[in-house]
């Protein structure tokens, strides 16, 4: 069947119909990741956009159910150059499309992303209509992408009720050391499938815990703890501060997330009760952003955002430069920043925008991409030690 | 990090010769190094003994060194210029092996020179196996596991810890004689036991079997702060076992799930880092395909021919990136030359698929054997760039110009599907096609994979490609259909063959529709930032975003495609100056060319860059888009004089010699005709279409005669007949393929060949200058040995030359370059061949004469005269230096490949010897090409009766230079009775010790053998000569060059070599 993306600009893009058969209007952003279409799109700091993937191939290697970062996808549409009719990999589950259809998400294929991509990097991140009315009226459905926002999603992706991930106690529980992962046919054809290699080799947080504070979490955040040997409550993102301070932990992360920072009005208020304890707390994307926007800094909607696996930062204490996976179309205002209470710790290499703070005499930082990558780089994993590390010391104060 | 100030002068090491495994990707890294260099100010010294490489030029270095590629040379040249620093990471393994043995043998440090980027103690971490592996063990990377064992209980005990299969290697035989791959205990017992008798010293490799596995490689770039970036990721479609320079290889990886990508990237990274390589850096993988385990199989710690794929692939420059990082900088200091906008620290994302396909010679060694192994064969590749799998796929087939053009090129149909499951097994360069086959047949995907490991995504790909040629067979061709044809990147000619149409009535099908080609950029970055560089592929499924430019002038020049015997990097030499040229007189360029290797696609060369197979409809879709005002064919080789009568169809004015001229060079009565008008002579002949017809042409000439198709480049398909059996023989193997033109049967004629290249500009003509070769008539002009100036011909003939090229080239017209190869019988001087068109020559004639015969040519036909450009025209007086080209062979690499020299070229580079004298010049030039004796000083001559007589001759001279003689039997009785002592030594069929026996023992220098007249028919002369060839003891097979090398020994001295900078010549 045919299907449309039409712009808010009045661009109509004509392809061919895949995944769920719905209309839908959401915000049109790209993502330049070569692999990781899955882990796209089970983010859900895609909640209240329509992504579209710039790689033309995208389904080859199907769905493995044990790569979603969280329990369904969230963008509202998918948009790609083409989908594979075809997946080939050893723990693939069923195909893309089947996946979109089971959890009725809309998109199209066939159409020129790049086209599409560079429409949005020359006009800045624009409202679209994925449908498959051909007789669809250009007057009658712009004034609707026009109005159309994202509103408050964090509130629609946050886990609804607290729970516990208790934290490895032995290396072996987070399977196979990268590359070491034997093959045991018999143990696959009975269900005892493999587990994704795991590059963590010690158990630096054993007997740590932490406080997750979920926006909108992928998996890997809270995963990437628990490996690590952390036991990790995750709350939800209404969760009043005096309520995680109560359970005492020895440190707090603040998720992902989607949509405009500043429309989390509330949840910042209860993050400056947080900012305020000695707690040691380490964020990440939104959570970034809500921090800063805690302690009075601002954020701003960049033009098109940042979206793939291949954004430089610079770590600005060592002048390192790691590769990094990023997702965010927000970013903070490091021209209005007071050194008083944070400064930057890491730039983006290519648009010198902030990708980090470090909070002036508190055991706070936070990073604006993504150091649990999934999809993407792994460079900056090492983060999750550094906060890990940052609580032992803080322990440790305490203690002394 | 800032540049490191303390670098001022800096000496670069080329590969030297083109080589099988080490081709023109090196010129193309070394040049972009050097221009890199120059740009931070610094003074290049290059050395490369090889003169067709554009690296070697007068403007890419301030010092140009074409001297042989030994230790003791790069010592004297570092005493006499003093660089403070040498980069030895850009020259492939010679130029890395070269940069350690002079830093260990403690050179380097004693003349206060640095070596620049990975250190020496890197370097050998990385190509020592067992310090490699205890590296990767310490950091917890895999490798295949394996222990060398002496008997079987060790053996079996050691592969029951590692499990089955595993890969057995006997320690020191020929060509892996005695191993091979057990599945289970009987079989190890079996193959251990034979393996541990065969090896001469008693012991065999038993590795963990990873054949089967996907082989996946990773570009990684690292600078000195420790910052690392991964460039690309490839994903081989022939799993490990065959070599990736022969595989089909797809970027980025396309079955790999973001777990996968990642889990070998980190690892990549990890081992960079740990190895603490600073630069460019190629790591590759074997992945199982239905776990997470795998394996590291090696590191190359230098720019390789995957890092030369990668920079084309992604636009990313990563020999430039690395010369920067040796001298300093960081990653985030080094601009994206792109975007402009963004750092070289960042990971290029694509946003279309690239296949790459490589070029093998098989069509020029027919006996040899087409199974791909892990030792590469392959002399070149090419590239193509698509939004989807199968129209890169496509599009490479045809880019490969060995009369190939959809997956029905080969035909397997006849074979039923026993058979072809049968045929599935040999792991060759059909391979595709008889998958193809079997999916037409109606093969299942699992059956295909089980038999080759290709990833079923791969197969569907495939079958898509399959479906899509019967749809065009059964189905009516609707717009629709040919839309997806086209998308699928069929071409008009393969979509009229299988729909039963006319290729003119798809075209018009096409236009009428508006299906058309456009064009996308490769920009680094998946369109997320503006890109300023014009590099494009076309596509069938997009909006075209080829910016339209109406300069002054424009002018679209041809590449030469891949690399192959007969055709090499020459061409591209040609290609980019003619570029530069037109370029400096105020025309914007385009460049068309499909080679990932070369310098010509590098994306700053030319205005443009179109990365695009070179056939007709490729170019005129081009042509439509670009609308040039001319185009130049004359330096892309056969390559680009094919698409000449297309180019002028489509309305673009060829510059320069004229279509019907160039058609008048080959075509034989044309031809004739003028040779007459001009009164010039040649061999007599005539031309055939059958073998009865050549059959009685050689009676009437008489044999020996020489046969050959028209139209070829490398002298493809020529042989010296000398009987009617023969010429039937030869006549069915050229007429295989479909002859568009008549083959030509001449008299062979014996005598001194010679070579022209000539410029000429309607009215006069320069002469840079004559070459002759060493080797008489009958050995392709490629594979002599050529001397310039011509030292063994008198004034008069030389004269004659002269006189000859002006009438030729007047006759035909010629603009811009002509090449004419002569024979001398005595003071009489016949025409052999024509090229109106550059020549494998022009690069070392230009180079040695000093004279810039590309840029002139190309001057002439923008329309200035020879005079004008400030040369007299004529004959150019002599240069003061002797030059001697030498070719080099890569016949090691192919197995079962007949390696005696004849009228057909099977070598794959050259050196060249530039000196003072012709003796020293004679010396380099062997020495250049690796032959550099004596050794033991004992040598085996076996030739045929004719030669018998010549034969005493070079036998008394190496007798008298201390060699022990050995030969065969009527060879030592003839050099015997002549008083030349030479041992006796039996034939193969006799009794031990024989003659194999002898070249076995590696205590043998040097073979003379003379195969007998045509086809060698005799197993055993070929035998002998493979033998000596695989067990690395020099070979040669024409008399004539057996002469040289005698008396290049007979000068030699300790003196050191007088080294000549080319560029003050």
């Amino acid at each position: 069947m045919k299907a449309f993306l039409i712009l808010e600009d009045g661009t109509v893009f004509e392809g061919i119909q895949i995944g769920a058969d719905r209309e839908v209007v959401s915000e049109i952003v790209f993502n330049t990741s070569m692999a990781g279409y899955l882990e796209v799109l089970t983010d859900p700091s895609y909640a209240g956009q329509a992504v579209c993937m710039t790689y033309p191939l995208i389904g080859n290697y199907g769905v493995c159910k044990d790569d979603m970062e969280s329990k369904k996808p969230w963008p509202d549409g998918f948009i790609v150059r083409e989908l594979s009719r075809n997946f080939s990999n050893f723990r693939a589950d069923f195909s893309i499309q089947q996946f979109l259809e089971e959890n009725n998400v809309p998109g199209i294929a066939g159409i020129d992303t790049r086209a599409l991509t560079k429409l949005l990097r020359e006009k800045g991140t624009m409202n679209g209509m994925i449908t498959t009315d051909a007789h669809y009226k250009l007057d009658e459905v712009l004034p609707k992408l026009k109005a159309y926002t994202t509103g408050k999603v964090v509130e629609k992706v946050t886990c609804k009720e607290k729970y516990e991930i208790k934290g490895s106690s032995d290396l072996s529980e987070n399977g196979a050391i990268s590359g070491r992962a034997r093959f045991v046919p018999t143990d696959y054809e009975a269900g005892k499938r493999e587990r994704k290699p795991s590059l963590v080799k010690a158990l630096n947080g054993a007997g740590m815990q932490v406080a997750l504070l979920d926006f909108g979490m992928k998996d890997n955040i809270a995963y990437s703890l628990k490996i690590r040997g952390c036991n990790v409550s995750v709350y939800p993102a209404t969760t009043p501060a005096s309520e995680i301070i109560t359970a005492n932990p020895d440190g707090i992360m603040l998720s992902n997330g989607p949509g405009d920072p500043k429309e989390c009005a509330a949840i910042i208020e209860e993050i400056k009760k947080l900012y305020n304890t000695e707690i040691p707390i380490f964020a990440i994307c939104l959570g970034h952003q809500l921090m800063a926007l805690a302690t009075g800094a601002d954020t701003y909607k960049m033009k098109y955002g940042h979206r793939g696996g291949n954004h430089p930062v610079k770590d600005l204490a060592t002048g390192r430069v790691y590769i990094s996976s990023q997702n965010h179309g927000y970013v903070v205002d490091m021209d209005r920043l007071d050194p008083g209470v944070a400064t930057p710790a890491f730039v983006n290499v290519n648009d010198g925008t902030n990708e980090g703070l470090n909070y002036t005499g508190k055991n706070i930082f936070t990073v604006q991409f993504h150091p649990e990558a999934c999809c993407g780089p792994q460079d900056s994993g090492f983060l999750f030690d550094r906060f890990i590390d940052m609580m032992k010391d803080a322990k440790a104060e305490v203690t002394r | 990090m800032p540049k490191n100030p303390n670098v001022k002068k800096v000496m670069v090491i080329g590969s030297g010769p083109i080589v099988i495994g080490q081709a023109a990707e090196f010129d193309y890294a070394g040049t972009q190094a050097c221009r890199s260099l120059k740009e931070e100010g610094i003074e290049v010294v290059l050395v490369n003994s090889n003169p067709a490489t554009i690296m070697t030029d007068r403007d890419i270095a301030d010092k140009v060194y074409i001297e042989p590629l030994t230790t003791k040379v790069l010592e004297q040249i570092i005493e006499k210029e003093q660089p403070d620093s040498i980069l030895p990471t850009l020259g492939g393994q010679a130029g890395l092996n070269l940069g350690m043995e002079l830093e260990e043998s403690g050179f380097l440090a004693s003349h206060n020179v640095r070596l620049l980027g990975t250190t020496a103690a890197t370097i050998r971490k990385a190509e020592d196996r067992q310090e490699f592996k205890d590296t990767m063990e310490r950091i917890g990377e895999p490798c295949a596991a394996s222990l060398v064992v002496e008997n079987v209980e060790d053996g079996v005990a050691f592969t029951n810890t590692i499990g089955y299969p595993v890969v057995l290697r006997p320690a020191y035989t020929l060509g892996g004689s005695g191993g091979g791959i057990a599945h289970n205990q009987l079989e190890l017992e079996e193959i251990l036991e034979n393996g541990l008798r065969l090896s001469r010293v008693g012991q065999v490799l038993v590795e963990r079997c990873i054949a089967g596995w996907k082989e996946i490689e990773y570009e990684v770039m690292r600078d000195g702060a420790g910052n690392c970036i991964t460039v690309c990721n490839m994903e081989n479609i022939d799993p490990v076992g065959v070599h990736t320079g022969d595989s089909i290889v797809v970027a980025p990886s396309q079955t790999l799930s973001d777990k996968e990508y990642q889990m070998l990237r980190t690892s990549a990274l990890n081992i960079i880092s740990e190895l603490n390589i600073t630069g460019g850096c190629n790591v590759q993988f074997a992945l199982h395909p239905t776990s997470f385990e795998y394996c590291v199989i090696e590191v190359n710690p230098r720019v390789s021919r995957s890092s030369a794929l990668a920079s084309k692939a992604t636009g990313y420059p990563i020999a430039k990136v690395a010369a920067k990082i040796a001298l300093g900088y960081t990653l985030d200091e080094i601009k994206n030359a792109i975007t402009g906008k963004t750092y070289a620290s960042f990971e290029p994302t694509l946003d279309y698929c690239v296949v790459k396909m490589p070029r093998l010679p098989f069509d020029k060694f027919l006996t040899a054997k087409r199974t791909l192994t892990t030792q590469m064969k392959a002399t070149g590749e090419v590239m193509s760039i698509c939004t989807n799998f199968e129209g890169a796929l496509m599009k490479a087939i045809r880019s490969l110009e060995q009369h190939v053009d959809s997956l029905r090129s080969y035909d397997f149909s006849a074979l039923d599907s026993e058979a072809l499951l049968r045929r599935m097994q040999k792991v060759d360069d059909q391979r595709i096609y008889v998958i193809a086959e079997a999916l037409r047949k109606g093969i299942d995907y699992n059956t295909i994979y089980e038999i080759t490991k290709i990833d079923r995504w791969f197969i569907d790909k495939i079958a898509i490609l399959v479906e899509m040629e019967h749809a065009l067979e059964t189905q009516p061709l609707s717009l629709e259909l040919l839309k997806e044809a086209k998308r699928l990147e069929f071409p008009d000619s393969v979509i009229a063959r299988l729909a039963g149409m006319e290729e003119s009535a798809v075209k018009q099908m096409r236009d009428a529709n508006h299906v058309t080609a456009s064009f996308k950029m490769v920009d680094t970055c998946a369109a997320e930032f503006e890109a300023s560089t014009p590099y494009y592929y076309s596509c069938y499924d997009g909006v075209n975003e080829a910016v339209e430019t109406n300069p002054p002038k424009k002018v679209l020049v041809l590449g030469s495609g891949p690399i192959r015997i007969g055709q090499g990097i020459e061409f591209d030499y040609c290609s980019v100056h003619a570029t530069w040229a037109f370029s400096k007189a105020g025309y914007e360029t385009i460049i068309v060319n499909n080679n990932p290797e070369t310098v010509s696609t590098d994306f700053d060369i030319a205005d443009k860059l179109y990365f695009e197979p070179l056939t007709p409809e490729d170019v005129e879709n081009i042509v439509n888009i670009e609308k040039p005002d001319g185009a130049v064919v004359q330096f892309g080789g056969q390559t680009a004089i094919k698409l000449t009568e297309s180019l002028m169809k489509m309305g673009v004015p060829i510059l320069g010699t004229k279509a019907e001229d160039v058609d008048a060079a080959e075509d034989r009565e044309l031809f004739d005709k003028i040779l007459e008008e001009t009164q010039i002579p040649r061999a007599a002949g005539g031309t055939v279409y059958t073998a009865e017809e050549a059959k009685e042409v050689a009676n009437r000439l008489g044999y020996p005669v020489l046969v050959r198709p028209s139209y070829v480049l490398g002298g493809q398909g020529m042989q010296i007949a000398i009987s009617d059996e023969e010429i039937e023989e030869f006549m069915e193997i050229i007429n295989r393929i479909a002859q568009d033109h008549p083959i030509l049967v001449d008299k062979y004629l014996q005598g001194k060949e010679l070579e022209v290249d000539a410029v000429c500009d309607g009215t006069d003509i320069l002469i840079p200058g004559i070459m002759e070769h060493i080797e008489r008539t009958g050995v392709h002009s490629g594979d002599s040995i050529s001397v310039y100036p011509a030292h063994t011909i008198t004034p008069q003939v030389k004269e004659t030359i002269a006189e000859y090229t002006r009438r030729l080239a007047k006759a035909l017209h010629v603009k811009g370059l002509i090449n004419i190869q002569f024979i001398a019988v005595g003071e009489k001087v016949f025409v052999i061949e024509v090229n109106p068109r550059s020549s494998r020559t022009v690069p070392y004639i230009s180079k040695v004469t000093g004279i810039p015969i590309v840029d002139l040519a190309t001057e002439v036909i923008i329309g200035k005269t020879i005079r004008e450009l400030g040369y007299e025209p004529g004959l150019q007086r002599e240069a003061e230096y002797v030059a001697v080209k030498m070719p080099v062979f890569s016949f090691e690499k192919i197995r079962g490949a007949e390696i005696s020299l004849g009228p057909e070229m099977k070598s794959t580079g050259e050196c060249l010897g530039i000196a003072k004298t012709f003796n020293e010049a004679l010396y380099k030039a062997f020495l250049g090409a690796g032959i550099d004796l004596p050794k033991h000083k004992r040598m085996i001559i076996t030739v045929k009766d004719a030669d018998k007589g010549e034969a005493i001759e070079i036998g008394r001279r190496f007798s008298k230079l201390g060699y022990t003689i050995y030969a065969t039997r009527s060879t030592a009785k003839a050099l015997n009775d002549a008083g030349v002592k030479a041992n006796k030594v039996n034939k193969l069929q006799q009794e031990s010790p024989t003659v194999m026996d002898l070249i076995l023992g590696h205590k043998i220098d040097l073979v003379i053998d003379t195969p007998t007249q045509g086809r060698d028919k005799s197993r055993d002369g070929f035998l002998i000569r493979r033998t000596s060839i695989e067990t690395g003891v020099n070979c040669i097979t024409a008399l004539d060059t057996a002469k040289a090398l005698a008396t290049s020994l007979e000068n030699k001295n300790d003196n050191p070599l007088t080294l000549v900078n080319i560029a003050e010549l």
